[in-house]
């Protein structure tokens, strides 16, 4: 009876119908089942890690080189990656304590301890919320400041949007502009994420005299340096992409944060 | 809010725009009758197991809900699809359990229906898109009726056209089901097109 | 085994899971829109299918009657799990491509279908190449599907230039069309077409049929 071969056979040669079998057989499924799984998701995990980081590396490095010359720089400077720190929205003030490179400000911005809720006169990119930090990356040579890196989130036509904004010193040209991540129509909005279109934005003012935020995708043709040509037929994803930008430069975005940068230098 | 329903009933209809639940809407849009009940089957079953799934998901599987005990580690989404498949099959069964103790009449009406649902693709994928595109409860509420409502107003107005369709006179080949693929594009054009409605 | 090879014959055109049995489609069309999708799809649902098949057929006498639909699921989920794991691991790029529809292969018609009619009564030889055969079916038309939409939307093949645009100095304009969701519902609505012209024996029977009769005098 102890023996487990003879067990074993013993329940195989039960009815189907048998109340222990049935019950046998679910627990066994579910039992191997749960090995399979578990086991596939731990073996590969340490892979698919390595995948993500390698996607956010190379997203970084081409985010480097659509800026014309920064490459040189930085080789010159003998470094290979941008510094990042961690910006309060709120004050503007950078945050110590926390490694920002492991800091994920997407995981935060649905966390209600560590977000806010975004005032509906003030979310013009329907985020509803946002992180109280985020990463920022600067490069700067001989205490002085030649680029910051910010990212920025909102919403288009069917997806969010995810970009890098790169403001040169002065934090009102655009250096580069780079869709990180987009899930919109293929072959219209999708187009966003093209060479050719971020291609427009190096040299584009964010701000006018005032210091007002007016940068904007417009339809059709730019006219002035505040403006950047839309996609025809996605004019939805083009007022996405123009309404993130106003958003995070604006007081409650990156505002603070890029105020206290110019009258106080890093 | 507004804007997610209307998203998700018309131009990001789950049906005709993200292709989910096809072979049930090709297979049941004989009959109006018949594809209304599926329709109004599909409604109540996504209201539910998309909220449900959502609760499910942020308690148990998502990076850091064992945090409490201690576990901050620990990372239970790659079991999202299982425990999402194990929930709707479940509540297809109670719901038809409920619906045969209390509401006999409605019961008659939907039964057939309800265990097809378990495999159909739009329910599941329901919750699948909800952990995507990150919905919080509340809005995993409205999607989950706005999907599934999207869903049923495309059964039913792909089966009012077939039983059009029946009385012209189509080419052999595409008697049935090619005829029908040709009709879901020309809906699925028209579906699109709602993108530019804005509330 | 001549007559064990229709198993895997079969199924590409005379008894096509697509074409003829509606079955499997809903997964199928979203992954299309490039032919790279459609091909790393395509094999994820072989593979899961294939697996699942032998799996439930090597069970399938300890199966009990009462819980047969939900073992046959946590078995089919579980391989779908594996598979999505593994191209994440192997094919990163593409996963992210293809979303949530790797994990659909679940409640895909076409896996559940032929592991309830055709698995569960055969043994395990005959159910992999049923399997097999399934899975090729479904794989061809996901191929003509991907390679249609991506040449004529794009101009490209696997991401190669093969009709140059005009907006690269070449006389290809890229039908947007293509890329979006309706298309996938024209050409497979046209392929019905085609096969069943060309194999009459397919087409339906129309419900009613036009008669001629004698104009009342």
């Amino acid at each position: 009876m102890l023996n487990p071969l003879s067990a074993w056979s013993g329940f195989l040669a039960r009815p189907n119908d048998d109340r222990i079998k049935v019950f046998g057989v679910a627990i066994l499924v579910a039992f191997f089942s749960a090995v399979l799984v578990s086991t596939a998701s731990v073996v590969l995990k340490p892979m698919q890690d390595a995948h993500l980081e390698a996607e956010r590396a190379e997203r970084m490095a081409r985010m480097i080189d659509t800026l014309p010359g920064l490459r040189s720089i930085m080789e010159e400077m003998g470094i290979d990656a941008l510094q990042s720190r961690l910006v309060d929205l709120e004050t503007g003030a950078f945050v110590e304590g926390i490694d920002p490179t492991s800091y994920d400000i997407q995981a935060a911005a649905t966390d209600p301890e560590r977000s806010v809720a975004i005032p509906d006169e003030l979310d013009v990119a329907r985020l509803g919320g946002r992180a109280r930090l985020a990463p920022i990356y600067l490069l700067e040579r001989d205490e002085e400041l030649l680029l910051v890196v910010l990212p920025v989130v909102g919403s288009g036509y069917q997806s969010t949007l995810r970009a890098m904004l790169a403001l040169e010193a002065d934090l009102k040209t655009v250096a580069a502009l780079t869709i990180t991540e987009q899930g919109e129509t293929p072959g219209l909005g999708a187009r966003v994420e093209t060479p050719e279109w971020q291609a427009l934005w190096p040299g584009k003012q964010i701000a006018d005299e005032s210091g007002e935020i007016v940068i904007s995708v417009v339809r059709g043709q730019a006219t002035s340096p505040y403006e950047v040509d839309g996609i025809s037929g996605a004019t939805v994803t083009s007022n996405g992409v123009g309404n993130m930008l106003r958003y995070w430069l604006g007081p409650h975005g990156f505002g603070s944060f890029l105020e206290r940068l110019r009258e106080e230098g890093l | 809010m507004t804007e997610l329903l209307i998203a998700s009933i018309f131009h990001q209809n789950i049906a005709l725009t993200s292709f989910l639940g096809i072979c049930t809407f090709l297979a049941v849009s004989e009959r109006i009758e018949t594809a209304f009940g599926l329709g109004l089957a599909i409604i109540a079953v996504q209201s539910i197991s998309v909220p449900v799934n959502n609760l499910i998901f942020n308690a148990f599987l998502v990076e850091g809900a064992w945090t409490w005990a201690g576990l901050p580690e620990v990372d239970l989404s790659y079991l999202k699809l299982i425990t999402f498949i194990g929930v709707i099959a479940a509540q297809v069964q109670i719901l038809e359990l409920m619906l045969d103790r209390f509401a006999p009449a409605l019961y008659r009406a939907l039964g057939i229906f309800l265990p097809l649902i378990t495999v159909n693709c739009a329910v599941l994928g329901g919750s699948l898109f909800m952990v995507e595109r990150r919905y919080d409860f509340g809005e995993s509420i409205v999607y989950g009726f706005g999907s599934g409502a999207g869903w049923a107003l495309a059964i039913v107005a792909f089966a009012a056209i077939r039983e059009r369709l029946r009385y012209s006179d189509i080419p052999q080949g595409l008697q049935g089901l090619g005829g029908a693929f040709l009709v879901t594009g020309l809906m699925s054009l028209g579906f699109t097109a709602l993108g530019r409605i804005s509330l | 085994m001549a007559s064990k090879l229709t198993y895997l014959t079969a199924p590409l055109i005379d008894k096509n899971p697509i074409t003829l049995q509606i079955l499997g489609i809903c997964s199928a069309l979203a992954v299309t829109t490039s032919l790279s999708t459609a091909l790393v799809m395509a094999a994820a649902l072989t593979a899961v299918l294939c697996l699942s098949s032998v799996v439930i057929s090597l069970i399938r006498h300890h199966i009990p009657g009462v819980i047969r639909l939900i073992v046959q699921i946590v078995i089919i989920a579980s391989m779908v799990v594996v598979i999505d794991e593994v191209l994440q691991a192997y094919a990163f790029g593409i996963s992210r491509q293809l979303s949530v529809f790797v994990g659909l292969i679940v409640t895909n018609c076409l896996v559940m279908g032929r592991a309830e009619a055709f698995a569960m009564r055969n043994p395990a030889w005959p159910s992999f190449l049923d399997a097999l055969g399934n899975g090729l079916g479904y794989s061809l038309i996901l191929v003509l599907v991907g390679v249609i939409r991506e040449l004529f939307g794009t101009g490209t093949l696997l991401g190669y230039t093969l009709l140059v645009p005009k907006s690269e100095g070449g006389w290809f304009e890229p039908l947007g069309l293509m890329q979006l969701a309706p298309s996938a519902f024209f050409i497979i609505g046209a392929l019905i077409w085609g096969i069943r012209a060309r194999w009459s024996a397919q087409a339906e029977k129309p419900k009613l049929v036009l008669v001629d009769v004698e104009a009342p005098r």
